[in-house]
């Protein structure tokens, strides 16, 4: 299984290509993180503004590996026993009953003290064992004797406790249970974590992670990305879409569209069966691409200027400099 | 194989670009993985596992083009595709039956390797240590060092005596000399050029450093113009430093409510006899800051870099509303937000800068229209150097300002010997402010701000 893995993972060109079978079209840059990680067992930090597919290249990798990806989301207020573990305190009460009625039995013929207490202590203690641990994603993805893709999405939005918690399983692929002990890993999982940058991470969790920035991507990645996720798109209008969205970076916008909001508007276009981009139909569905009145109203303004120009582009195959 | 890594990293440290132990030792590994064939490879794995930041990352592909781009020895053959140029690179002969001169030097020169040539020259720059230059005008001194390493006194000797011709020297003497001397001129460059580079990867960014503690420690005041760009860089990290150090939110043990889920929780392992009690917490806010700022004429020189520290605090602390004034006070939040930094402060300085001052009028504005803005979590800054012109300075209002307040703070920026002097009114409301102090540079800024934000979150 294991061979397989590395396989897969041999060299970069095999890591785009497998990625591209999953219509995940990979930078150079981004094959390099993966063969890195998986030739360093580390981790692997990507940052980049919301929507240029982070969490999707965590799917994507599973897919391609065809291993389980097991997702944490992060939030506000997130703790160990909802990422790691809990007891299953139902059953240990149960247990408790079920001992105290069968402790008769295990001590039958014990004479003195000294005598019980040794019976007792041959007999197994499995109170705190591996049978009452309900395990939460992190244990989980520990566990699986395969490996796993592991998802932490959003780590900027946990709080500063829960990242340092985060450090020994990063480092280590361990965790510690105190009443147990410390669980490893047979197979070292391939490990994602997500930020928005909504906050700085640690400098602890920085160095033990592999850091990916994924920028807004030009012109004919983005054109390959949208071929990809939205096949029955025609060439044409595809290469008038992306124009204009290309256009729409350089503008000063709250936010800026990124490629998840592409590949929206190119299914939109698909419903709408469209076949060139024109004014109304740029109004009508500017709302897909942005998320704020103010960035729509200052595109409407322009949007004569920028269809022309994308419609332009898509002809020549090359933008000209935009105003 | 490990030399050329350690001595980036040392380059990478140099342009802040923090490369930790651990981290080094992880991009030799990651160059055992990929190899140095691979140029593009090589940086992209580096690149991933030693720059942790989007600036980081810039940092680090600059200076791994100017690295990585040495030791390339310029082929005078490119310039000129016809061979005319062929005489810049001294050839003696056909280069095949080079003659041999005794002087290693020498005979490198004469031979035209111009592969060999660099390599010596990145041994003899290790050797003499180029990589230790700080300063801009120790780049004579380490060019010359460095020559002197390869042999460059040898050489001189060598031509000298070649010129000087006469018995046992070649017959061919002063063509010999002719074509060293040459060579020996295009090594000068190359020295420079080599030491140039060093500086630009070790030194340049210490050097800039050094140019920033100075200004840090200047009075605002003295700052010229042309340092404004820089300043504004210093005080934008400044802002970002304080805001990673305090921003983050606190909790506090509110003494005596159990939590008993915790508790619970905690106990598991004694079967649920609660040996360690857990209490409930309350989170502590963020400071919430009300900033005032004096734009007038008596605070011209300082005004520019008080809202400068103004609109970096905007960016870092979500709960500011900050005012500015003249004499009419108009709250400046909305500006601050929605411009960029270059455009905000003219617009602020062009809207009320620069008039007389009128501390009475601007604390009736604020009392009339913003006093809903202090309440008893709010921390307010003045910045300004308390001289209205002798005009009613409304003491009342301060007075109630620091009642409705947790704290103000008085920033100004002359020293204490002036207050109270001519119409400075610094003295008269000074007894309502829970500190005032002298600030006129950016590190003691950075200084009352750091005890500001601690003893705020600490409440």
């Amino acid at each position: 299984m294991n061979d397989t893995r590395a396989e897969k993972l041999k060299d970069i060109e095999t890591i785009i290509a497998g990625l591209g079978e999953q219509n995940y079209i990979a930078s150079r840059q981004i094959s390099t993180a993966i063969l890195i990680a998986q030739n360093l067992s580390k981790p692997i930090l990507v940052e980049g503004s919301a929507g240029v597919g982070k969490t999707e290249l965590a799917l994507s990798t599973a897919a391609y590996l065809d291993l389980p990806l097991i997702r944490m989301q992060c939030y506000e207020g997130l703790d160990e026993s909802k990422a790691l573990y809990e007891w299953k305190y139902g059953k240990q009460l149960l247990y408790t009953q079920v001992l105290k009625e069968q402790i008769g039995d295990v001590l039958q013929g014990a004479t003195t003290l000294h005598d019980s207490m040794a019976r007792l202590n041959d007999f197994s203690d499995v109170f705190f064992s591996e049978q009452f641990l309900e395990a939460r994603p992190l244990l989980n993805a520990l566990q699986q004797k395969a490996g796993a893709v592991l998802l932490i999405d959003e780590v900027d939005k946990s709080n500063e406790e829960f990242e340092a918690f985060l450090l020994e399983i990063l480092s280590e692929f361990q965790v510690t249970i105190p009443e147990i002990g410390t669980i490893k890993a047979d197979t070292p999982p391939i490990v994602f974590l997500t930020s928005n940058n909504t906050r700085d991470m640690g400098d602890a969790l920085k160095r033990r992670c592999l850091h990916l920035f994924i920028p807004l991507p030009d012109a004919k990645l983005e054109e390959r990305i949208v071929a990809a996720r939205v096949p029955n798109l025609d060439a044409r209008l595809r290469k008038q879409l992306v124009f204009f969205v290309q256009q729409m970076r350089e503008l000063d916008l709250k936010k800026l569209p990124s490629i998840s909001e592409t590949i929206d508007w190119a299914r939109v276009m698909v419903l709408l069966h469209a076949e060139d981009l024109d004014r109304t139909l740029v109004h009508e569905t500017l709302n897909v691409l942005l998320k704020f009145e103010e960035d729509i109203r200052t595109v409407e303004q322009q949007s004569t200027e920028l269809i022309r120009n994308a419609v332009k582009g898509a002809e020549t195959g090359r933008l000209a400099a935009t105003a | 194989m490990q030399q050329p890594l350690e001595h980036f990293i040392k380059a990478l440290r140099a342009s802040e670009v923090r490369v930790s132990v651990a981290e080094a030792i992880e991009a030799h590994e990651v160059v055992a993985a990929v190899g140095y064939s691979d140029r593009q490879l090589l940086k992209d794995a580096l690149s991933i596992t030693v720059a942790k930041s989007e600036e980081e990352k810039e940092r680090f592909d600059e200076t791994f083009e100017l690295y990585f781009a040495r030791t390339e020895f310029r082929d005078p053959l490119d310039e000129g595709e016809d061979g005319s140029d062929e005489n810049n690179m001294p050839q003696f002969g056909d280069g095949e039956g080079a003659p041999e001169t005794g002087n290693e030097l020498a005979d490198l020169l004469l031979e035209g390797d111009r592969q060999e040539m660099a390599a010596q020259m990145e041994q003899a720059g290790q050797q003499v240590g180029v990589g230790n230059i700080r300063f801009f005008t120790q780049r004579g001194f380490f060019a010359r060092r460095l020559l002197d390493q390869m042999g460059l006194r040898e050489l001189e000797r060598l031509i000298a005596e070649l010129n000087r011709g006469g018995e046992g020297q070649p017959e061919d003497a002063m063509e010999m000399a002719a074509a060293l001397e040459q060579g020996r001129s295009m090594l000068l460059d190359e020295a420079r050029s080599y030491v140039d580079r060093q500086y630009e990867l070790y030194a340049r960014a210490a050097g800039e450093q050094l140019r920033a503690e100075f200004l840090e420690q200047t009075s605002l005041a003295n700052i010229e113009r042309r340092d404004f760009d820089r300043m504004s860089r210093i005080v934008r990290r400044m802002a970002k430093k304080l805001a990673a150090r305090y921003m983050r939110r606190h909790r506090q043990a509110r003494r005596g409510q159990l939590d008993i889920r915790r508790t619970l929780r905690v106990n598991m392992a004694n079967d649920g006899v609660p040996f360690h009690t857990v209490w409930k917490t309350k989170k502590v806010d963020r400071p919430k800051i009300v900033a005032i700022c004096d734009v007038s004429r008596s605070v011209a020189a300082a005004a520019q870099f008080l809202l400068l520290f103004l609109y970096s605090l905007n960016e870092v602390i979500a709960q500011l509303r900050s005012f500015a004034f003249s004499s009419n006070l108009i709250e400046v939040s909305h500006t601050l937000e929605h411009h960029e930094v270059d455009e905000a402060i003219p617009l602020i300085l062009k809207d009320i800068g620069f008039r007389p001052t009128d501390y009475g009028q601007a604390l009736r504005d604020l009392k009339d229209e913003f006093l809903d803005t202090i309440d008893r979590r709010t921390t307010v800054i003045m910045l300004g150097d308390g001289r209205s012109n002798y005009s009613d300075p409304e003491i009342e209002i301060m007075r109630q300002i620091n009642e409705r307040s947790q704290r103000v703070i008085w920033l100004n920026p002359e020293p204490e010997s002036f207050w109270g002097t001519g119409d400075s009114e610094m003295n008269r409301y000074r007894p309502f402010c829970h500190v005032a102090k002298t600030v006129n540079t950016i590190k003691g800024l950075e200084r009352v701000i750091d005890d500001l934000l601690r003893s705020t979150t600490r409440v």
